[in-house]
């Protein structure tokens, strides 16, 4: 009937990374993953699976939104080991920070988060950027990925835009697009002071 | 003359005799429920009949309309749906005291405030005749029945005021007694564009009477003549009188905009909303495809 | 037009899947986590012509839903556990009564109140037997975001077809996952509709019993009057108390499901010709299923994976030709083991099921399979 045996092809080595974005109930992380998983899966063309917290977890507290984007079909779809953690508030940074790979990165607000975990990380001012920059701190989630974004390429910055113009509410388009480009600038300084 | 109208309206082949008892007021309601419909010329194809669980509701299966013979409680509901989905057809809804106001009260207070177009016919006996004589929630305060054999410690609703307070937009009272009121109450609540509630106070002398000592049938029915007063002649009497006596004619009738065409509106506002987005949508497809081309060009000239 | 590629949720994806399957009305009650089904289709349903009404509880939800059906449109509701418990009675209506109607379910943990956000499939055994009396029905279980939308248009087709109720079992993984799904053309779509008598309205039989069951259902308002009850009835639709009649009704409501099994059931299998090992799961943790099948083949551990698609009626036969090949089997549930006694039932040879379960209100992860079968050896 339904009886299929799969090749057994050999597969290219999987790409596969696993993001986590966190912080508090209403910073818009649920959205920002959405916009991800769609960059991702519609603009870049390959797979993408968003999941979320729900309940009152996602009223305040630590929130979080997940997308795995990888090359091959993904099954399992929740994050086991993270590449990268995005991290808005103290709580989700304390909650989280042990599910990263050796290599994985966290990327936290410096202004919410004072202490950080022994880990590769970065801090950026994002919330700020989103007040005193964008104009409006709901902003946030949309610095936040072009930072990530801009830091990591893990969907392509082209396809980012795309899908942050197709997701966020009519009329705050040019808003959220200079918050994007911020967030972009920001990766780059932080590119730039590497390769120093 | 009048047999052979009713004669019209049965599915006399089958179900024939009935499951009422002798002196039951439930089958003087559905005569005049088929006079009024008759008077209306309302087409047999058209009218639905639902009901839910027990004596009242047996009705459906004796009538030759669309009949739907639901679950105990749930014919408003059932109903609610059938109208939305057609709202062309004439809705009646056939209930009890307890099918409408117990297990379906839930459903039966929020179709009035929907003020869906349903004629809702319910049959009050103070009693749940189908399985035997225990108390509703019409039962007065000290009736009897079988699970309340010393006299009922509960207060009962006033069905129609609280089909008023929930929203219906049309209310009347009757009995089995007052039948050419009824027949022409029926008929008002059937051209009543919303929902419309006529309760019926229907004698059960099996079990009511007989718990509460009311005697037969015909004492029964002359109770309801002594203690009814119909709306108009209300001034007539006291407050302290009008306590010991019911009140029978339109006690309300409040037209308000009906659901179901409420609800075309909504379509109608969704599907002129969709039709502008496909018009600008094309508009962009019309630009990418000229787009697209121009890059085929390129990417060949590549 | 080429397929469009959307990021959509599993909850969106059944909204999508029910307006592409014809569905035309939807009642419902708001319940985590499946609101979403109703959110979306307040707007599409309404945008197509179609009818949407939020009503007072679950009970007042599938009475809608049948009323609408009986006035001939497809119709459907969707719900999680309490809220199915609410609507059993219903769902036993649509049963004797044969009126077509699609239950969707999203599980969440229970029971009671439960784990109202958190994943679980505790209620497969409640869709089977969750309303009182002997009774037949059909349910179908998705593990994607993809087939979330086409078993939404298996369920229409398979309750117009054979004029019985079908309920739909998301788990909230699946219900909220967000995952690529490319939407046909509508138009391409295979649809059933419900079979309406040709016959003129005096000679017309709305509950006859035909050779392969079904009967013609004509829509109230279009000339046939006749009689609908949950009462036991003859062929003409009123009650009746003759024995044979009640064996005749009874019989008829089992053989149109049960003697159509080759038509309604669907499973997949995979990896299971050379099997030693097999692994059956369903909805979400087949996920998981089959990433530990993968990774124990690719150790060239000779496991094989089988999933029921239809899981009820269960299919037994298909199973019973894998498992008489294999030794030993695991069923992965997240639940405390529903599934298993039907897969004890298919497998007489005594041989070793395992359960692997998780009942946390989080999804049964690969590892947890994978180190499972590794310990069984």
């Amino acid at each position: 009937m339904n009886q299929k045996q799969k090749s057994k092809t050999t597969k290219q080595p999987p790409q596969k990374t696993e993001i986590r974005l966190s912080g508090s109930g209403g910073q818009g992380l649920i959205l920002a993953g959405i916009i991800l998983a769609e960059a991702a899966a519609i603009y870049d063309g390959v797979n993408a699976i968003q999941t979320q917290s729900y309940g009152p977890e996602a009223r305040g507290g630590a929130s979080k939104s997940e997308v795995i984007i990888s090359t091959n079909e993904i099954l399992y779809p929740k994050t086991t080991r993270l590449d990268y953690l995005l991290a808005l508030n103290q709580e989700s940074c304390d909650k989280y920070a042990r599910d990263l790979k050796e290599k994985g990165l966290l990327i936290v607000d410096s202004g919410a988060v004072e202490h950080v975990p022994p880990v590769h990380s970065i801090r950026l001012p994002l919330v700020k950027t989103a007040r005193e920059k964008v104009g409006r701190v709901m902003t946030t989630n949309i610095v936040s990925l072009g930072a990530l974004v801009g830091i990591s390429h893990i969907v392509s910055p082209k396809s980012l835009e795309k899908a942050v113009l197709s997701r966020v509410p009519k009329g705050t388009e040019q808003l959220n697009l200079k918050a994007l480009k911020l967030g972009f600038e920001m990766a780059e300084e932080i590119r730039e002071r590497f390769e120093d | 003359m009048t047999q052979p109208l009713v004669l019209n309206y049965l599915r006399a082949k089958k179900q024939f005799p009935h499951v009422w008892c002798p002196g039951c007021g439930h089958g003087v309601v559905m005569g005049s429920l088929i006079r009024s419909i008759d008077k209306l010329e309302l087409n047999k194809d058209n009218v639905v009949m639902v009901s839910g669980i027990g004596c009242s509701s047996r009705m459906t299966a004796y009538v030759d309309f669309n009949t739907l013979h639901t679950l105990h409680g749930r014919p408003i509901a059932f109903a609610t749906g059938l109208k939305l989905a057609k709202p062309e057809l004439p809705v009646i809804v056939i209930t009890g005291d307890g099918d409408a106001t117990a297990i379906g009260g839930n459903h039966f207070i929020h179709a009035a405030r929907r003020n869906i177009d349903l004629t809702v016919i319910l049959m009050n006996n103070n009693i749940y005749g189908m399985t035997g004589g225990q108390i509703s929630p019409t039962t007065p305060y000290g009736g009897r029945g079988s699970t309340a054999k010393i006299g009922n410690p509960e207060h009962p609703f006033d069905i129609c005021k609280l089909a008023i307070a929930a929203g219906a937009s049309f209310v009347a009272r009757s009995t089995a007694y007052h039948v050419p009121a009824l027949d022409r109450l029926i008929q008002q609540a059937l051209e009543n564009k919303g929902f419309s509630l006529v309760e019926i106070f229907s004698q059960c002398p099996t079990y009511e009477g007989k718990w509460n000592k009311r005697g037969d049938a015909a004492a029964m029915l002359k109770y309801y003549k002594e203690t009814a007063v119909p709306v108009a002649s209300k001034s007539r009497y006291s407050e302290e009188e009008l306590k010991e006596k019911f009140l029978i004619g339109v006690l309300h009738n409040e037209p308000k905009p009906e659901f179901t065409s409420e609800y075309e509106k909504i379509i109608e506002k969704y599907q002129s909303q969709l039709e502008m987005k496909n018009m600008s949508r094309e508009k962009v497809e019309d630009e990418s495809e000229t787009k697209k081309q121009n890059d085929k060009t390129t990417a060949t000239e590549d | 037009m080429p397929e469009k590629a959307i990021l959509m949720q599993g909850n969106e994806a059944c909204a999508e899947g029910a307006i592409a399957a014809g569905c035309r009305f939807f009642a419902g009650y708001p319940i985590t986590p499946s609101t979403e089904i109703a959110e979306s289709l307040s707007e599409k349903l309404p945008s197509v012509g179609g009818k949407f009404i939020q009503m007072e509880d679950e009970i007042g939800s599938i009475g809608a839903v049948l009323g609408a059906s009986v006035a001939g449109l497809k119709a459907m509701t969707a719900t999680s556990g309490p809220g199915f418990s609410l609507m059993q009675e219903g769902i036993g209506f649509a049963c004797m009564a044969e009126i077509p109607a699609v239950i969707i379910n999203v599980m969440r943990g229970g029971p009671s109140t439960g784990l109202p956000t958190k994943t679980s499939q505790g209620d497969i055994m409640q869709a089977r037997w969750g309303t009182h009396g002997d009774h037949f029905l059909i349910a179908l279980i998705p593990e994607s975001v993809k087939e979330s939308f086409y078993l939404t248009i298996k369920a229409f087709n398979l309750s117009e077809k054979y004029r019985v109720p079908v309920i739909l079992l998301l788990d909230e993984a699946i219900g909220h996952m967000r995952e690529k799904i490319f939407l046909p053309e509508y138009s391409d779509l295979l649809l059933e509709n419900r079979v309406i008598p040709m016959l003129p309205p005096q000679w017309y039989k709305p509950y006859e019993v035909t050779p392969d069951f079904i009967t013609p259902m004509a829509p109230f308002g279009t000339g046939y009057r006749y009689n609908i009850t949950g009462l036991t009835h003859d062929e003409m639709g009123f009650p009746t108390s003759k024995e044979n009649e009640i064996v005749a009704n009874m019989n008829k409501l089992r053989d149109k499901i049960l003697r159509s099994a080759g038509d309604i059931v669907d499973h997949e299998a995979l990896y299971t010709d050379d099997a030693n090992t097999l692994v059956i799961a369903y909805g979400s943790g087949s996920r998981s299923a089959k990433e530990a099948v993968e990774y124990l083949r690719s150790r060239r551990r000779k496991v094989g994976f089988f999933r029921p698609i239809t899981i009820w009626p269960f299919p037994e036969k298909e199973l019973a030709q894998i498992i008489k090949k294999v030794d030993q089997v695991f069923v992965v549930e997240m639940n405390q083991g529903q599934i298993i006694d039907v897969v004890r039932k298919v497998e007489c040879f005594h041989k070793k099921i395992f359960g692997i379960n998780r009942y946390d209100g989080e999804m049964i992860t690969p590892n947890q399979i994978i180190s499972k079968i590794r310990e069984a050896r």
